[in-house]
């Protein structure tokens, strides 16, 4: 990271309660992404036809879905899809709307007016219309899921970054950077870049559980990852079928999306305070 | 008109209780301008502050504030808001931060006139009578220009215009003319002193400027570290200095330094920290004088007629 | 001596964004057919009321503003045309002090980076090892007074004078030869005002700067220039002797300003001001003198005919009816 050795990672933790609870369930998150397959107590494709719509019971803590299948585990495996797309896709976003907003922001004039029109074209298209054109050419698979992810979130974070780059471009640090005999690419990176990023990676940090919302809204009009990969979205879906009877089915999507939502949002609140060296104590 | 008896003023922050202002005294008499003198960070806009009880929340104010034989301090807020802006009135050293940017001048001074008993247009000949008065030609034309329409220098001039339209008996002014160039500055302090000829109220005047507070006022006060070093009528504290940090602050104007000097005076040494002061005299670690003495607490002693100076090294 | 920089005919322009890709350009002249040398060594002070183009300037000759006419040499070396690439060489061998001191420190910095940056931006980041950036940086601290644990430090917990200390540490970095200071003890209180000038004097004397000093404080400028120019919309009026000019200002807004200073004795209040209104918009340009609709001293001549510089003795004056002749 370019603000490294100014990031102070006790920061990131430091505050009232909020912090370590959103530190431990990251940190769930990332276990049960990684480690799945062991702790998960079934297979979570082990299809079980005589056991379908099961309650709660001891053997199967969150009972079993349409299919017989167990739902914690279901719930623990889909952990690691939902983690690979929210943090690549985000991560693929925020690349790629640094790049465009510091192009845009400190760029000349027609570039920058280019730009916009293109991400507020992107911007205000439908994500659904988007989606199904995009699929429709491409198919249903996990990269253009992540494509339409990608095309949908650029645009808000070019022009968070277009916006704090223009306001900064004329500070008088940056003038005064540029009278030491700066290059242009040293003052992006150096000056500009570290005083723009950090909303947009508190920003970012937070969009990663409506990224994994978003492709449960996808998997939901049947636009999603195909199945049987245990995605929370479509567990999601397909519980909203049976709701009314076994209401049990739902919480396995919904719940780790409700726990992952806090727990970024809560580390994206630590991140914001770790990185702005003016929030940091003493003199 | 304004009295202060033993104001001590502090902030709660990160580092520790910060001691802003520490026991202080102050009498405005009626008619007069008082001037406030002291380095950044002295204490002149926290006094101002709870003088007008306009200090941020974490601000702890002991002491007593009377204005007009009232007790400020234990105002209700509907009170308060009755007096401000009507018999206390306030300039500030940015002229935009009192004004709005976005309504026209004459719809501002207008708008400050709603306890007034006035027809519209008897509101707005007021405006524009003022707005001449500080000096602003074409004033009822300029009624309907908005503040950004206008130079700093006339900005200023608005912001006193508006302070004056309610008759204040006590005008604040906490830095009026920082933000202005010298010739600026010499007009706005010119105006002042031609306005108080028919302007029967007191002025308060905070500035770090001496020269000034020479041409502008009656009284001074000079504040250091919070704490007041000595007062007294203009002419003494200019020409008769008794307290060494006012003899410093003197000697290190550059506009008082005849010829070209090369090497300036400085005081040396750096503003105590607020959290925790030094014992006695606040002044003493700077000090060329300074010896035991000084780690107690100095006596006010009275010097002159109205001139007080609280050392231990002026005393009989 | 020599003169170190030599400013001939100088004038930029600001270009205000067309509205429409095809109207007339509009745009303001900040400074107009400026010459001045400054003697390698020397102190030039440049003083005026705000907008009158002092910083513009001063920006003017690192290569930050963009000018439009006239020719900038810096030891008999003119400042090549081009972007901030080619000016590198250029402006190692001057540096700036920033009208605002904290707002020109980059706010993520350590006092420790912001004070070597200068080293890593032309290129002796192989030369220079962590030690020897530890060791410049001591030096750099020492050098303006401040202590060597200052260098964690980020620039929101400095203070203004301390902040400018920095700036001068930035500045002397690469030993340039020409410093630029803008306003350099504007919002300092008196005392701390005095800690900064001497720096700056002891600096001079010890390795032989040369110092383009702009302000606004009179007091000041007599103090510490050799020279001086005042300027008024874009142009000097008055150039020469800082000591001459203030025992004997040749133009009436020279003398106007002067005047202006209050005096700190009680017993010399001015009853009127000699210079009143302000200054005409760039935009539209008195003719004639353009100082002729503030002149306490304006003829119909000046109303009419722009005064050419004229030099009274070791001065210059632009004006048809100096004060000395
Ligand atoms: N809200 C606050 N919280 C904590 N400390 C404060 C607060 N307001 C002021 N202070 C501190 O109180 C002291 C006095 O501040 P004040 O603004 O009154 O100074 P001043 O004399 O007006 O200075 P200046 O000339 O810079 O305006 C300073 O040390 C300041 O840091
Ligand atoms: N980037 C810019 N674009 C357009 N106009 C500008 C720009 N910078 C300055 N100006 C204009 O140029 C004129 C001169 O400005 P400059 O900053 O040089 O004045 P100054 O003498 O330094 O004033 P001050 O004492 O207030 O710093 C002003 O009218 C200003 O509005
Ligand atoms: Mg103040
Ligand atoms: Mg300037």
């Amino acid at each position: 990271m370019v603000t490294a050795g100014r990031f102070s990672p006790r920061r990131l933790l430091a505050g009232d309660w909020t912090r370590p609870v959103g530190g431990l369930l990251v940190l769930a998150l990332i276990i049960c992404a990684i480690g799945g397959d062991a702790l998960a107590p079934y297979s979570p494709f082990k299809m079980a036809l005589g056991i379908r719509f099961s309650n709660p019971s001891w053997a199967h803590w969150l009972g079993t879905d349409q299919l017989g299948r167990d739902i914690l585990s279901r719930m623990i495996v889909g952990a690691r899809f939902a983690l690979f797309l929210g943090l690549s896709a985000t991560g693929i976003s925020v690349i790629g709307g640094v790049l465009l907003g510091l192009i845009a922001g400190f760029g000349p004039r027609w570039l920058d007016a280019m730009l916009l029109v293109i991400f507020d074209t992107t911007y205000s298209f439908p994500v659904v219309m988007l989606a199904l054109a995009v699929i429709t050419l491409l198919g249903p698979d996990l990269g253009t899921v992540l494509l339409i992810i990608v095309i949908v979130t650029i645009p808000r974070y070019a022009r968070l970054i277009r916006t704090s780059t223009q306001s900064i471009r004329v500070a008088e640090f940056i003038v005064a950077e540029r009278s030491l005999g700066a290059r242009p690419a040293r003052i992006l990176l150096r000056h500009v870049l570290p005083n723009v990023i950090g909303p947009l990676l508190i920003l970012a940090s937070m969009d990663i559980p409506g990224v994994i919302t978003l492709e449960a809204g996808l998997s939901f009009l049947g636009l999603g990852v195909p199945p049987p990969a245990p995605s929370w979205g479509r567990m999601l879906s397909e519980g909203y079928n049976y709701i009314r009877d076994t209401p049990w089915i739902v919480v396995g999507g919904s719940l780790p999306l409700i726990l992952t939502t806090l727990g970024f949002t809560f580390l994206g609140e630590g991140l914001r305070d770790a990185l702005d060296p003016r929030l940091r104590r003493g003199r | 008109m304004l009295d202060v008896r033993d104001l001590s003023v502090s902030f709660a922050s990160a580092a520790g209780r910060v001691q802003a202002l520490r026991h202080v005294d102050l009498a405005v008499v009626r008619g007069a301008i008082m001037g406030i003198v002291g380095e950044s960070g002295s204490g002149k806009s926290t006094l101002i502050g709870a003088a007008t009880r306009l200090l941020p929340e974490n601000a702890d104010i002991s002491g007593a504030v009377q204005f007009d034989g009232e007790d400020l301090l234990a105002l209700k807020s509907a009170a308060l808001r009755a007096l401000r802006g009507r018999r206390i009135a306030m300039v500030f050293q940015d002229p935009m931060t009192a004004l709005n940017p976005v309504l026209s001048i004459g719809q501002q001074m207008t708008d400050i006139q709603y306890r007034d008993r006035l027809s519209a247009t008897d509101k707005r000949d007021r405006a524009a009578a003022m707005l001449s008065r500080v000096g602003i030609p074409d004033a009822a034309a300029r009624l309907s220009r908005h503040p950004h329409e206008f130079s700093g220098g006339m900005r200023q001039r608005i912001a006193i215009a508006m302070a004056l339209l309610g008759n204040p008996d006590l005008l604040i002014a906490d830095e009026p003319t920082t933000a202005l160039d010298v010739t600026m500055e010499a007009q706005i302090i010119h105006l002042l002193r031609l306005l108080r000829k028919d302007f029967h109220g007191s002025i308060l005047f905070v500035s770090h400027n001496l020269g000034l507070i020479a041409e502008l006022c009656d009284d001074v006060t000079i504040l250091y570290a919070g704490e007041v070093m000595e007062q007294a009528p203009v002419r003494n504290i200019l020409l008769q200095p008794r307290h060494p940090y006012t003899r410093a602050l003197l000697d290190c104007d550059p506009a008082r330094i005849p010829g070209m000097a090369r090497i300036l005076p400085t005081i040396g040494g750096e503003v105590p920290n607020l959290v925790s002061p030094p014992p006695g005299c606040v002044f003493a670690p700077r000090c060329q004088m300074a010896s035991d003495i000084c780690l107690t607490p100095p006596p006010a002693h009275r010097v002159g007629l109205g001139h007080v100076a609280r050392c231990h090294k002026v005393g009989p | 001596m020599s003169a170190l920089l030599e400013v001939k005919g100088l004038g930029v322009r600001y270009d205000a964004p067309r509205i429409l890709p095809f109207a007339a350009r509009h745009g303001v002249d900040a400074v107009l057919d400026v010459s001045f040398d400054i003697l390698a060594g020397s102190t030039f002070a440049l003083v005026g009321e705000s907008g009158s183009g002092k910083s513009t300037l001063g920006r003017a000759v690192m290569g930050l503003a963009p000018f439009r006419a006239g020719q900038i040499k810096i030891a008999g070396a003119a400042m090549p045309s081009g972007g901030d690439a080619s000016l590198v060489l250029w402006r190692r061998q001057m540096a700036m002090m920033f009208q605002d001191a904290i707002a020109s420190l980059s706010p993520r910095l350590t006092v420790r980076s912001l004070v070597t940056e200068p080293f890593d931006i032309h290129g002796f980041r192989q030369g220079l090892r962590a030690r020897d950036r530890e060791a410049e940086c001591r030096r750099l601290l020492a050098l303006v007074g401040l202590p060597a644990d200052f260098a964690e430090r980020y620039p929101h917990q400095l203070s203004g004078g301390q902040a400018r200390r920095v700036g001068v540490a930035r500045a002397l970095a690469l030993s340039p030869r020409l410093i630029i200071a803008d306003e350099p003890t504007a919002g300092l209180d008196v005392s701390v005002q005095g800690e900064i000038l001497n720096l700056l004097r002891r600096l001079q004397d010890e390795l032989g700067l040369t110092y383009l000093l702009i302000s606004h404080n009179l007091a000041v400028v007599r103090h510490v220039s050799d020279r001086m120019a005042i300027m008024y919309m874009g142009r000097f009026v008055e150039m020469g002797d800082t000591a001459e000019i203030y025992a004997d200002p040749a133009h009436p807004y020279t003398h106007g300003l002067l005047a202006a200073q209050p005096e700190i004795d009680p017993d010399k209040r001015r009853e009127d001001v000699e210079l009143m209104g302000e200054v005409p918009s760039l935009a539209a340009r008195p003719s004639g003198c353009e100082f002729h609709t503030r002149c306490p001293r304006a003829q119909p001549l000046c109303t009419e005919q722009a005064p050419d510089d004229r030099n009274i003795g070791q001065r210059v004056a632009r004006c048809h009816f100096p004060l000395v002749s």
